[in-house]
């Protein structure tokens, strides 16, 4: 399952990221922040206007946005 | 010791520098660019236990040194001391949110790996109590090898603690930097330390979650957003008015002492038409750009304007720009050259230049004494709704008409001049936080400050080269002083311009000036009417709106009001954009659209209500 298919409230864990799905520069501010394998995480939040985007997703203590086609390169597994 | 000594703050974005930052060096700070690029650099005066004193500059917050923005790539360059004018600090002040500790030692380690003297302040300890989140600092002091100190910058907590180590920092001889160690490594390593330094954790607050779930609801957001926007223009309004009216009758006695204390003749004529009255004109819109920036600084310094990006981000999508641009564009609201200068933390390029080339777009502070002048004269304040203004409601649409227009000529930049990838939106959520009495009052000031110094200066030079343009050479008898001077003579080229769209002699007057700063155009008429009535005391003692009342009709006012939407902007705002795109091109790529679309859309709006017979 990719991480915007992930339910509101569940928790889990990236497993694999598709990096070359994305732009080098958001690659890396992911990465900074955080969303990287292994990291467990969880949506809060998504977007209010038209394709349910952007999603608001916990990690740590940390509430983080990004859109749906960064979570589209995220594999996670439901914990 | 007499050498210039400096440290730096350094941290992630939201860990709270800003705060700390007012809390150790005071009001008196000095806010400048970095040399060679305009990332806003502020210093202040930081007195040691010893008594001397060090410079402290804030950096902007980062995420790591290997930089993603033009913001993060100063921060970089300072803390690694290549950045060309600018001294390496002595000590570096690493500032760690306590309640998000795991993430931010991320870079701290980063930071700390570079062997500089280096101090951590483990700011916000009290939020983190707050969260159920107790933390050693002992064990990580062990575990990091330098000074910890908790801090509470809001309470003045850990101040004289944090200096007293910045001091003993500074004598320590900096040590080799270590092996750079990657990402995955340090997280991992972050993760240990922030376990082995919690002694107890129990379940995040409530109270962000709660505020979240209404703020950030799919239908209450929006709701909540829009609500409070239209509640910030209701108050630029209304609160504003009993300070106006004392601004007013304020410069209207120091008018009134001039001109009885001094002999009638040129020179008391160029002090009260042209100093007194210019300038006062546009000094009385202050308390309305000190409310409007009072709203930006709380939404700010609260955490509410994440969450706004956020509702925003996906209609921002729609015209091909992200929830990013939406925080310089609404403080270009208040003023185009700081959202301007705000679109550095935009990562891309495309994207940046897009939010750069509409922010004039958005009604900026500059227009309200315009907006102002012609609603109160031609717009009856009749009541629409419970609290709601016909004026109001004028003001409102034209603010709207200035974010339709930018969301539409981004939408058609995107496909055109600055096509490109859909950029994306990575951006942290902080904490909700009370916005600090004192960081607001120190945010209001340096704004109301920089627009007094504009009123100053170049409002000030502009009103009186004016003034003089508009009393020689002097009119002949039966002749009207502002047809005979050399201002009218210009005005009458400009007019055959802008008569096409309705706009008459004193319009295209107004209109010159204003290119230098819009709100001058309002000035420019005060300064226009007040030598034209002369020493017809009856209409000098009018006030401005009633003179503009008996001169122009609402057509025009109109054409006037919807010219002023699109106007092409003030001189500093090009300058600004030249700035940051590094070049002429794109500033007078702006000013031409700009003024095509004033003159088309003034027109439509002249000829529309003739039409329909307003």
């Amino acid at each position: 399952m990719t991480l915007d298919l992930l339910p509101i409230g569940q928790s889990a864990r990236i497993v694999a990221v598709d990096w070359s799905q994305l732009v080098d520069e958001e690659a890396q501010r992911l990465r900074a922040l955080g969303l990287d394998e292994g990291a467990k995480v969880a949506v809060s939040y998504r977007g209010i206007f038209g394709a349910r985007d952007p999603l608001a997703v916990r990690i740590g203590r940390m509430t983080v946005a990004v859109r749906r086609a960064h979570a589209l390169a995220m594999q996670v597994e439901a914990l | 010791m007499t050498r210039h000594r400096t440290a730096a703050l350094v941290g992630n974005p939201n860990a709270g520098k800003s705060a700390l930052f007012n809390a150790l060096t005071g009001a008196r700070q000095k806010i400048a660019n970095y040399p060679g690029v305009t990332v806003e650099r502020k210093s202040g005066r930081l007195l040691l236990p010893s008594g001397e004193p060090v410079e402290l500059t804030d950096l902007p917050g980062a995420y790591g040194l290997d930089p993603t923005s033009p913001d993060e790539a100063v921060t970089s360059k300072v803390v690694l001391g290549q950045h060309p004018g600018e001294p390496q600090p002595d000590v570096l002040v690493v500032v760690l949110d306590a309640s998000n500790l795991e993430q931010h030692l991320v870079f701290a380690q980063e930071v700390i790996g570079l062997g500089r003297p280096t101090v951590v302040a483990l700011n916000m300890v009290d939020l983190a109590e707050r969260d159920g989140l107790v933390i050693d600092p002992k064990a990580l002091e062990t575990a990091l090898g330098v000074s910890v100190i908790p801090t509470v910058a809001v309470r003045r907590r850990g101040l004289t603690e944090l200096a007293a180590a910045i001091e003993a920092a500074e004598a320590r001889t900096p040590q080799p930097q270590n092996a750079h160690i990657p990402l995955t490594e340090r997280r991992v390593t972050a993760h240990a330390i922030a376990d082995a330094a919690i002694v107890s954790e129990s379940a995040r607050h409530r109270l962000h979650a709660r505020l979240d779930q209404v703020l950030l609801n799919p239908w209450l957001g929006p709701i909540v957003l829009f609500g409070l926007l239209f509640i910030v223009f209701q108050a630029v309004f209304a609160w504003a008015d009993p300070f106006v009216g004392a601004i007013e009758e304020a410069a209207a006695a120091v008018g009134g002492i001039v001109h009885d204390a001094l002999p009638e003749g040129l020179f008391r004529d160029f002090l009260v038409d042209g100093v007194i009255n210019g300038v006062g004109s546009v000094v009385v819109f202050l308390p309305q750009i000190v409310i409007l920036f009072f709203f930006i600084l709380v939404m700010e310094a609260s955490g509410y304007m994440a969450r706004a990006a956020f509702i925003m981000d996906r209609l921002m999508a729609y015209v091909g720009l992200s929830g990013r641009s939406f925080i310089p564009l609404l403080s270009s609201v208040a003023c185009a050259i700081p959202g301007i200068m705000a679109t550095r933390s935009i990562t891309d390029p495309k994207d940046r230049l897009t939010t750069i080339l509409v922010a004039p777009l958005m009604t900026c502070s500059a227009r309200i004494p315009v907006y102002t002048l012609i609603i109160a004269a031609f717009i009856p304040n009749d009541p629409v709704g419970p609290g709601i203004g016909l004026q109001g409601l004028v003001l409102f649409g034209l603010y709207i008409a200035g974010i339709i227009g930018a969301m539409i000529v981004a939408l058609v930049l995107r496909r055109s001049v600055t096509k490109g990838a859909a950029s994306g939106f990575i951006m942290e959520m902080p904490k909700y936080q009370l916005p600090r009495i004192k960081d607001l009052a120190i945010g209001l000031f340096q704004r109301a400050w920089i627009f007094l110094r504009r009123a100053g200066t170049i409002i000030f030079t502009i009103t009186v080269v004016l003034w003089v343009l508009l009393t020689f050479p002097r009119a002949e008898e039966g002749q009207s002083q502002v047809e005979a001077s050399i201002a009218g003579k210009i005005a009458s080229g400009v007019e055959v311009v802008v008569r096409p769209i309705g706009f008459n002699h004193e319009m295209a007057l107004a209109l010159i000036p204003a290119m230098a700063a819009r709100e001058v155009a309002v000035s420019a008429l005060a300064t226009t009417y007040a030598v034209d009535a002369g020493d017809d005391e009856d209409q000098t003692a009018l006030a401005l709106g009633d003179k503009l009342k008996e001169r122009w009709t609402l057509p025009m006012a109109l054409a006037f009001l919807a010219w002023f939407v699109f106007a092409p902007q003030c001189l500093s705002t090009i300058a600004v954009a030249r700035r940051e795109t590094n070049g002429w091109k794109w500033p007078l790529f702006m000013l031409s659209y700009l003024f095509v679309l004033a003159y088309v859309f003034a027109g439509i709006t002249y000829w529309g209500a003739v039409a329909l017979g307003l």
